[in-house]
């Protein structure tokens, strides 16, 4: 395998996890699973937790993966000798 | 000092900063004017892009959704903000790598094709004209409601001021009224919102304040909302009525199409370097994070306080800005058993009471008796968040004709000073359409800007994500799939809400799915169609495959990659 391809195969597996981690906070937590999370209520907070995750949690996630995200390019350009200057 | 006073100040000094900042950044070239000389810095472009992104309706209208819609609203919480993550890691830098100043250039150039440059062409100009009227409707009713002038006075002031702005400095102009656009708008949003936190829950913190108790009585607030809204027969608030496919689909259509709006990619042209790209969408959900996470305590407070000041209480004892909303038309009460109680219920045959969505934030200073001054920034707030998101439309309009259209279409001749005149008179007439269209608002503005997510959802996004992540797309499937995408959208919408109205119901949606979510659909049909074409037809050339190579990889000195 070349470096542009090792280059890109990282940055896809990257990708994969981060986005598998989207879709679940976003789509599983606050929507597909609301209801059974619903059960449940973040202590001392009148949050039921399938809720919360649709209207704060996820939104605060997905400003964590952007910069983890960023983080991680970052740091695979510099290995590859791709950083810009 | 009264209201009055207040909001005029602030609302002119806020006014007076955007004019300093627009002559402080005139445009020289057409690549100031296009991508700001691509000099932005990754925070500065953070606040733009927040600013440019947060419209009218996101600081006016959406608090008040939320607060009628519960947990339903949450498709515009998390369908405005995860759109974000897709951009940072599927778009935005690999768009900014292959440097182009438009998204119809990155599409005509990686489908080597005139055609296909055009089709996204109509598409950018289509999507960025639904939205602008849209904004500009918003200029008017701040305008009208707060300094009482009226609404066609107030479009044109407002217009006067992008004009100046976006005709002078381009990218360069917006990009640093739209940080000062931020400052304002954030502040204006977080004033209230936090005096509301403090009275209803007793934290300084919005955030955590609309998951507390309130003070007096120990029940959590939305405890206290989901047994009054039992009570009055409203669905329970963190129930919500539509279907969790509905859902679904809809925040799926919202996300992919915020990823695919020609206005919000463009801002990540403009900074210098691929890694200033990712970060730089980071920082933008930051600061929007900021206004989202707020907008549903907003919601759940003024829920609270409302049904507390109205439901079931004597209309005579109603405070005053009661009535004052009463003469705007967006509160309204008829006594039909006549009573003299409010009757605010879930069954429409009993409800007394009919209040527009949008006084949730507008009225929210008085409701709460805040000093007048909150009033008045709260005006100059909705005013930035209308003014910002329309100049970062303009800009879409003017550069698609004169880049796109003229530049690489019609007068591939055409010297750098006669393109920038093109694009400043291009600027000026797309303010006068805006301008007309905020006046005479067509019927069907109002209904159609939620859709222009469903459209882009369903044309540039996959056509950008192909281009991308595969080599093999060409320019028959990109082509094929972007107008099936767009058609069955296009058609399921138009069929819905404006052939067959009386047929748009859940039982007649395919698989439940509403139109507003059918955006999801014509996604997955574009990506099925242009796949499934590019099989069968010739490969793209292998200048293109390297162009995808090049755009894949950051660049630099690339001593390591061979």
């Amino acid at each position: 395998m070349t470096d542009a391809a090792a280059y890109w195969a990282r940055n896809l597996r990257y990708l994969g996890v981060l986005l598998a981690i989207w879709f679940v906070v976003s789509y599983g937590c606050g929507i597909l699973f609301a209801d059974a999370l619903n059960a449940v209520r973040i202590p001392g907070t009148g949050f039921k937790l399938g809720f919360w995750f649709a209207q704060q949690g996820s939104i605060y996630l997905f400003v964590a993966l952007i910069f983890v995200y960023a983080w991680l390019m970052n740091r695979l350009d510099r290995e590859f000798g791709v950083a810009e200057e | 000092m009264d209201v009055r006073f207040w909001t005029f100040a602030m609302v002119g000094i806020s006014f007076a900063l955007y004019i300093g900042i627009a002559i402080w950044s005139r445009a020289g070239s057409t690549r100031e004017f296009y991508v700001a000389g691509t000099g932005v810095s990754p925070l500065a472009n953070g606040m733009a892009t927040a600013a440019d992104w947060m419209s009218a309706a996101s600081f006016i209208s959406m608090a008040g959704l939320i607060s009628f819609m519960g947990y339903d609203g949450s498709v515009y919480l998390m369908g405005w903000t995860g759109g974000y993550v897709l951009l940072a890691m599927l778009l935005a830098p690999y768009l900014r790598r292959f440097g182009a100043y438009t998204v119809p250039d990155f599409v005509g150039e990686r489908y080597y094709s005139q055609i296909a440059r055009v089709v996204a062409v109509a598409c950018a100009i289509f999507v960025s004209f639904t939205y602008v009227s849209g904004q500009m409707r918003g200029v008017g009713i701040v305008f009208s409601r707060f300094l009482e002038v009226e609404v066609s006075v107030g479009v044109l002031i407002g217009m006067a001021i992008v004009l100046f702005y976006a005709v002078l400095g381009g990218m360069k102009g917006i990009t640093y009224t739209q940080v000062a656009q931020y400052c304002v708008l954030i502040f204006a949003y977080m004033v209230p919102a936090i005096f509301l936190a403090v009275t209803l829950s007793g934290t300084l913190v919005p955030q955590l304040g609309f998951g507390g108790a309130d003070p007096a009585s120990g029940v959590h607030l939305l405890d206290k909302l989901d047994g009054l809204h039992r009570e009055l027969g409203f669905t329970p608030y963190t129930d919500g009525t539509k279907s969790t496919i509905d859902v679904f689909f809809i925040t799926a259509a919202l996300m992919v199409g915020t990823a695919g709006l020609p206005h919000v990619i463009i801002r990540f042209y403009t900074v210098p370097r691929v890694r200033d790209a990712r970060i730089s969408v980071g920082w933008a959900l930051l600061f929007i994070a900021i206004l989202y996470t707020t907008a549903p305590a907003v919601a759940v407070f003024a829920r609270a306080n409302l049904l507390d000041t109205v439901a079931g209480q004597p209309y005579a004892e109603m405070p005053e800005w009661f009535s004052k909303w009463e003469d705007t038309g967006l509160i309204a009460f008829d006594d039909r058993n006549g009573d003299g109680l409010i009757q605010y219920v879930g069954d429409p045959e009993a409800n007394e009471l009919t209040i527009d969505r949008d006084i949730m934030v507008l009225a929210n200073p008085e409701i709460s008796r805040l000093p007048n001054w909150v009033t008045g920034l709260v005006a100059a707030g909705g005013l930035a968040a209308a003014l910002s998101t329309a100049a970062g439309l303009l800009l879409v309009i003017s550069s698609a004709i004169s880049h796109d259209l003229l530049k690489r279409t019609f007068r591939p001749g055409i010297s750098q000073r006669g393109e920038l005149i093109a694009a400043r008179l291009s600027a000026v007439a797309g303010v006068g359409i805006a301008a007309l269209l905020g006046i005479y608002p067509p019927a069907f503005v109002a209904q159609t800007v939620a859709f222009a997510f469903g459209l882009a959802a369903s044309s540039f996004f996959p056509a950008i994500i192909l281009g991308t992540f595969t080599r093999t797309m060409n320019r028959e499937g990109a082509v094929a799939g972007m107008i099936s995408g767009i058609t069955l959208t296009a058609a399921y919408i138009f069929y819905f809400r404006f052939w067959n109205p009386a047929a748009d119901t859940p039982e007649n949606w395919w698989f439940g799915v509403s139109p507003e979510g059918i955006g999801t659909v014509g996604m997955l049909l574009n990506f099925a169609v242009a796949l499934t074409v590019s099989r069968f037809t010739p490969s793209p050339p292998a200048s293109v495959r390297e162009l995808v190579e090049r755009i894949r990889v950051p660049g630099g000195t690339g001593r390591n990659l061979r």
